[in-house]
């Protein structure tokens, strides 16, 4: 790495908040505080905007995933946890990096294309992932008015897949269900049956006066799948709905390894984001849409709405140390890289940033008590996810370039506990070169192996290894129609929640779902608790100029 | 107009901007029309009449003034300038629509400049329509979708572009697979699609292609039961399939093969019991043709018939209903007969072409029929009793039954070649629609495809009328389903039940029966079988003794057709007025009629059964009689009834006094009872 200059020293040195880390969590904190009023400072270690959230090129990515992954061998232990800060009256505590990754793997099968065009990819760190158009991220957005920096574009389809390979369409709209072919003609009116159904109970909860109600108190809190059998929905519509359209990960039917049995009413709740999704912005297509460029893209918007209300931002910059009242044990403010102290009254936090266990030993209770969402937890329950990137040449569908391919449990292999989402995304939505794709996947798992061998068996349903020139002539006939892969890469992400303490608090990492629902949901609740249930973006005024120039297929997000 | 919003009302100052923009137009209107009276044509001028038809594309005269313009323009430009100057006026085309989507005006202008030759430029308009068709805003979407200036104008451009119907056909595939409840696209397809089977153009053969699409609509109508785009475009389908290649058919009466006894005068106290007699006073006796549609071109010249019977050459046919209509499906010849004994006679139609259907079928398979008369001369008394319809009747004998065959066991089809594929995709319809058995269009699909089927039954098969009960149950099931389509299925109802019936002698020996009273005449007792609506006409051509009481018919629509019909019971039904018996008048051989509790003369504001009738003031000009208005209608029915006898209008709403009486004593001479009374002589 280059040698960067040193920073001059910020000025002022006092906030009311200080937010670390640019992932999609932090990025909403920062953003709201500021144009509450608030001054904040916002910091980032890496060179690059999003932090977890980030979309970056190929290299980027690479030597990201490294120096973020467990390593080995544990880093020197560096100068003593504790040592007295410049003021007198505080003590500085050093801070530790955890890492997230572990099992990382990254492959290059062509790496003169790749290198020739090394620049033209954003790779999402934290793929597979879309917004749905009726996502609280979109309302925050337009909310926030974070919506003028960003676009959007459609996903042109979604599949269930299974292990020999074919893709069908998800029926998941009248025009869908009327055009399928995989399903029978009384599929196709039971299916219809039970979306009308949902939106006629959609429809009385928003009105409140009328008091029937289609679903009996009884049924809603019954699970889900019981639902689905009792409206005589056969098994593979019902593994439609449940996996490819309400998004669930674990397998409904099998109540060992279901970690979370959904309940009709969180059930119809899915349903209604999906529904509500696909008819909320007229030129979107479906339910379902991705940002240009990535979706560093979507923290970065909410970034730059801070930036415009006042917010300063220092990337690069990692922060050391934390500094706390000697006598009170209070937080008072952090230290940073470059060795400037900087106080606030608040401090949000990346997941990755813990405190020693060994400095805790030498502190206060009071200290301790401030500190302890920092305190790295043994995790009971340990649920991960394993993700996978790959680059291919052509298209796993061909004529569609931004498509959802679900696996549902037990599709692939009779050990699949859990469902395995697949995203591709092609050159129109601005993440690599014109003739190639960029695949996502994800599956949530108890062990790095369990996921690895997960990913890989979805990986080979879909695409072909390059095989070395003399095998290739027996390998064509059979895979020829399948995309050749060019880079993968595969990794496994710990899922870490976020934590509320007082004056520091802890974000989440990147969830295991597909959207950011959850994400923002959890980000507003932390926000109100640290600003005290201040509501976020209130009225904001957003120009909400009608921008008529005509963009090839974009989604323009705007308020109606 | 439909699919768009209603406006808010307006505030004061949009009051106040509108008024502005109102003296604008004004403004503007007078400076174009001015422009107009003189005849300028320049570029301001034009350029003018341009900005006059963006705010305000409903400017007619603007339209033809630029057609004006673009003529003279025209003879004076550049060859070179002739595109430009076309190309202009599809743009101020372009800009009034954007306005105003719906203008008559722009869209005619658009077709003139388009007929002026500017091939150039048609691949663009295509692109234009679809462009439209593909709008994305939802409201607009309506608009558009079923905007029938849109699709007429790409009728227009297809044909002047030649585009190939297989393109159009794809195009209508991808509208309605973005939106199947687009009826314009299914009608369009419709439309598209006969002719491409007409023309037999590849893989357009009836049969794959009325498999391939009722596969396809299906889909829409499984996804969408309730939605009527697919519901309309599948019965499109279905009659297609019903449809035989020779669509006429015809029963005669007196049928194939039958043996007629014609007695004398009185005849109804003569010895002969045949159920086929057939009372004849005039020396002739009609010959009934009976077509499944209406049909003109009946005559001598198409019906040939071969016979010892002298001067029965030039047979005159008559229509009924009305004389003086073209087209009717009843056909009446009267031949006469001079002879003691018995006679055969040979009628054949379709060997020369000219009979032919309203919809345009001619009757091409030629078809024949024989019978003999026998003549029966025993003079007997005539019966001057009250006949009675509550007893008097025994019930049928088996050993009239084969006679009865003969009259009500139609002709074997002509099997076309279709036939079987036909048949065999109604089965298959079948069988799809009994897995909806919950909805409403479910249930009406599956009545009336058992009753294609049925009609496609030949009549020996030994499965025929298995569906009746079916279809009766399922039309009483939608009865109590979707009552707002009550009356609709009460007839429906009553065409199954009128047809299971008549399906075979079994079922119809069930209601017929003998008069002791009448020289035990054929009755055939129809009451109280909740019919509203008369059916099945073919085989009941026989007929002369009729008892429809108890039942819920609104007018006896269709009874015309048995022309032999001599006793009548209509009584107990909900007829409204005499305009609804119109079609009795041509009953010339009516003796007995009730038409007592039903609610004629009930005052109803609009009687909705005239307009269906033929208007009676046609006929006004000939009556030589001063007629009450009141009775006018009453009048018309009962003065061609030159035998009717008996007659009986009580408990109707009408209140038959002593004037109606006389009037009706007047207007029917031959009468000898009404009301029960005997009347004076």
């Amino acid at each position: 790495m280059i040698d960067l200059p040193p920073y001059p020293p910020l000025d002022p040195s006092n906030y009311y908040l200080i937010v670390v880390g640019t992932g999609v969590s932090e990025s909403v904190s920062a953003a709201a505080a500021s144009s509450s009023g608030s001054s904040v400072l916002h910091l980032d270690p890496n060179p690059f905007y999003g932090s977890h959230f980030a979309s970056l090129s190929l290299p980027d990515l690479t030597s990201f995933l490294h120096s973020n992954s467990v390593s080995p061998h544990p880093p020197p232990p560096s100068s003593p946890p504790i040592l007295p800060s410049n003021s007198h009256e505080l003590i500085s505590v050093d801070l530790v990096h955890r890492s997230l990754y572990s099992s990382v793997e990254i492959s290059s099968f062509d790496s003169e294309i790749l290198e020739e065009h090394s620049r033209r990819f954003n790779v999402d760190l934290c793929g597979p992932r879309v917004v749905f158009c009726a996502d609280e991220s979109i309302n925050l957005m337009l909310k926030s008015g974070a919506n003028n920096y960003v676009e959007f574009k459609s996903i042109d389809a979604s599949f269930v897949g299974d292990s020999s390979g074919e893709l069908r369409n998800v029926p998941d709209s009248r025009a869908a269900i009327f055009k399928s072919k995989s399903l029978t003609l009384l599929e196709k009116n039971l299916l219809m049956k039970f979306f009308k159904l949902v939106q006629s109970q959609l429809a009385e909860s928003d009105d409140t006066t009328t008091t029937t109600v289609k679903i009996s108190e009884e049924d809603m809190e019954s699970p889900f799948v019981d639902f689905l059998a009792k409206m005589r929905l056969p098994p593979n519509i019902k593994s439609i709905i449940l996996y490819a359209i309400a998004m669930l990960d674990y397998d409904q039917d099998n109540m060992e390894t279901c970690r979370h049995l959904l309940k009709t009413k969180e059930g119809i709740d899915r349903l209604a984001l999906y529904i509500k999704s696909m008819g909320r912005f007229s030129n979107a297509l479906g339910a379902l849409i991705y940002p240009i460029y990535g979706q560093g893209e979507l923290p970065q918007a909410f970034c730059r709405r801070a930036a415009v209300k006042g917010c300063i931002y220092v990337l690069r910059m990692p922060i050391t140390a934390l500094l706390l009242d000697k006598e009170t044990g209070d937080y008072k403010g952090v230290r940073l890289a470059s060795g400037q102290e900087i106080f606030s009254q608040k401090l949000i936090l990346d997941p990755c940033i813990n405190v020693g266990l060994e400095s805790l030993s030498s502190l206060t209770d009071q200290q301790n008590e401030t500190l302890r969402v920092l305190v790295p937890k043994a995790m009971i329950n340990k649920e991960k996810i394993a993700r996978g990137i790959c680059v291919i040449r052509g298209s796993v569908k061909s004529d569609i370039s931004n498509a959802l391919i679900v696996y549902p449990p037990k599709s692939l292999f009779p050990e699949q506990l859990t469902a395995i989402r697949v995203l591709q995304l092609g050159s129109g939505v601005a993440v690599c070169p014109a003739d190639m794709h960029v695949l996502y996947f994800s599956i949530l798992c108890e062990n790095d192996d369990q996921g690895i061998k997960a990913l890989l068996s979805a990986m080979s349903n879909l695409i072909r290894l390059p095989v070395p020139e003399s095998d290739s002539s027996v390998e064509n006939d059979t895979c020829e129609a399948k995309p050749l892969l060019l880079w993968r890469a595969l990794y496994v992400q710990e899922l870490v929640k976020g934590e509320f303490g007082g004056t520091i608090s802890s974000m989440p990492s990147a969830d295991g779902s597909l959207n950011y629902k959850e994400t923002v949901e959890s980000a507003v609740k932390l926000y109100e608790q640290i600003m005290g249930s201040e509501e976020l973006f209130k009225e904001e005024e957003t120009s909400l100029e009608n921008t008529t120039e005509e963009n090839e297929g974009g989604v323009e997000i705007e308020e109606n | 107009m439909h699919g768009r919003k209603r406006n808010a009302a307006s505030k004061p100052e949009e009051d106040a901007a509108s008024a502005a923009e109102a003296l604008e137009l004004r403004l503007l209107q007078s400076q174009f029309m001015s422009n107009h009276h003189q005849k300028i044509y320049t570029k301001e001028a034009i350029q003018l009449s341009a900005k006059l038809q963006e705010i305000n594309p409903e400017a007619y005269t603007a339209w033809n003034y630029r057609k004006l313009a673009v003529e003279y323009n025209l003879d004076s430009a550049d060859p070179s300038l002739v595109n430009s100057i076309l190309d202009k006026e599809l743009e101020v085309v372009e800009n009034a629509l954007k306005r105003n989507l719906k203008s008559y005006g722009a869209w005619y202008h658009r077709k003139w400049v388009l007929s002026k030759g500017q091939c150039s430029s048609l691949d663009k308009e295509l692109q234009l329509l679809n462009k439209y068709q593909k709008l994305d805003d939802e409201i607009k979407k309506n608009l558009v979708l079923r905007n029938f200036h849109l699709w007429n104008y790409r009728r227009f451009v297809v044909e002047l572009t030649k585009t190939s119907e297989q393109d159009e056909l794809q195009h209508t595939t991808d509208m309605i697979n973005d939106n199947f409840s687009n009826y314009s696209a299914w009608h369009n397809r419709s439309v598209l699609l006969s002719s491409l089977v007409a023309k037999k153009a590849d893989g357009f053969m009836p049969k794959e292609t009325i498999r391939r699409e009722f596969d396809y609509v299906h889909n829409a109508i499984f996804t969408e039961e309730d939605d009527q785009s697919g519901w309309f475009y599948y019965l499109w389908l279905l009659d297609q399939t019903v449809k035989m290649e020779t669509p006429l058919r015809a029963s005669p009466w007196p049928s194939d093969g039958s043996n007629i006894i014609l007695s004398g005068p009185g005849c109804f106290n003569g010895s002969s019991s045949k159920f086929t007699t057939y009372c004849s006073e005039s020396g002739s006796f009609p010959l009934i043709l009976y077509f499944d549609q209406a049909v003109s071109g009946v005559s001598s010249s198409t019906v040939t018939i071969d016979s010892e019977l002298k001067s029965n050459e030039d047979l005159v046919w008559e229509p009924v209903p009305e004389k003086n209509s073209q087209v009717s499906c009843v056909w009446v010849a009267r031949l006469k007969f001079d002879r003691t004994e018995p006679v055969k006679v040979k009628v054949s139609l379709g060997k020369s072409r000219g009979i032919v259907s309203s919809t345009g079928c001619n009757l091409i398979t030629p078809y024949e029929f024989v019978f003999t008369v026998h003549i029966d001369d025993t003079v007997g008394e005539s019966q001057e009793g009250i006949i009675s319809w509550t007893d008097g009747f025994d019930s049928w004998d088996a050993q009239s039954s084969k006679d009865l065959n003969s009259l009500i066991t139609l002709d074997q089809l002509e099997v076309d070649t279709g036939f079987e594929w036909r048949k065999q995709a109604i089965k298959i319809e079948i069988e799809q629609f009994r897995k909806l058995p919950d909805s409403k269009f479910g249930k009406l699909n599956l009545a009336k495809l058992l009753m294609a089927e049925e009609t496609m039954i030949s009549d020996d098969d030994a499965v025929k009328g298995v569906h009746y009960k079916e279809i009766l149950q399922l039309y009483n099931d939608l009865m109590a389903l979707d009552s707002w389509h009550d009356q609709y299925y009460k007839d429906e109802h009553s065409v199954a039940l009128l047809r299971k019936v008549t399906s075979s002698t079994e079922s119809l020996t069930r209601h017929l029966f003998r008069n002791r009273n009448m020289n035990s005449i054929v009755c055939l007792r129809l009451n109280n079988l909740t019919l509203s609506r008369i059916a099945a006409l073919e085989k009941l051509l026989f007929v002369q003794m009729l008892d429809l009481s108890h039942n819920e018919l609104h007018s006896a629509e269709g009874l015309e057709a048995m022309q032999l019909l001599c006793c009548l019971n209509l009584s107990h039904n909900r007829i409204k007025s005499f305009s609804a018996l119109h079609s009795l008048r041509h009953l010339k051989q009516l003796r007995v009629l009730d038409v007592s509790h039903n609610h004629i003369g009930c005052k109803h504001p609009v009687d909705t059964t005239r307009y269906l009738c033929s208007s009676s003031f046609s006929n006004s000009g000939e009556t030589g009689r001063k007629v009450p208005s009141k009775y006018r209608d009453t009048y018309l029915v009962l003065r061609d009834l030159m035998k009717l006898k008996q007659f009986d209008i009580r408990g109707n709403d009408l209140i038959a006094g002593e004037e109606f009486s006389s009037f009706v004593r007047q207007v029917v001479p031959t009468l000898v009872w009404l009301d029960g009374n005997k009347l004076a002589s």
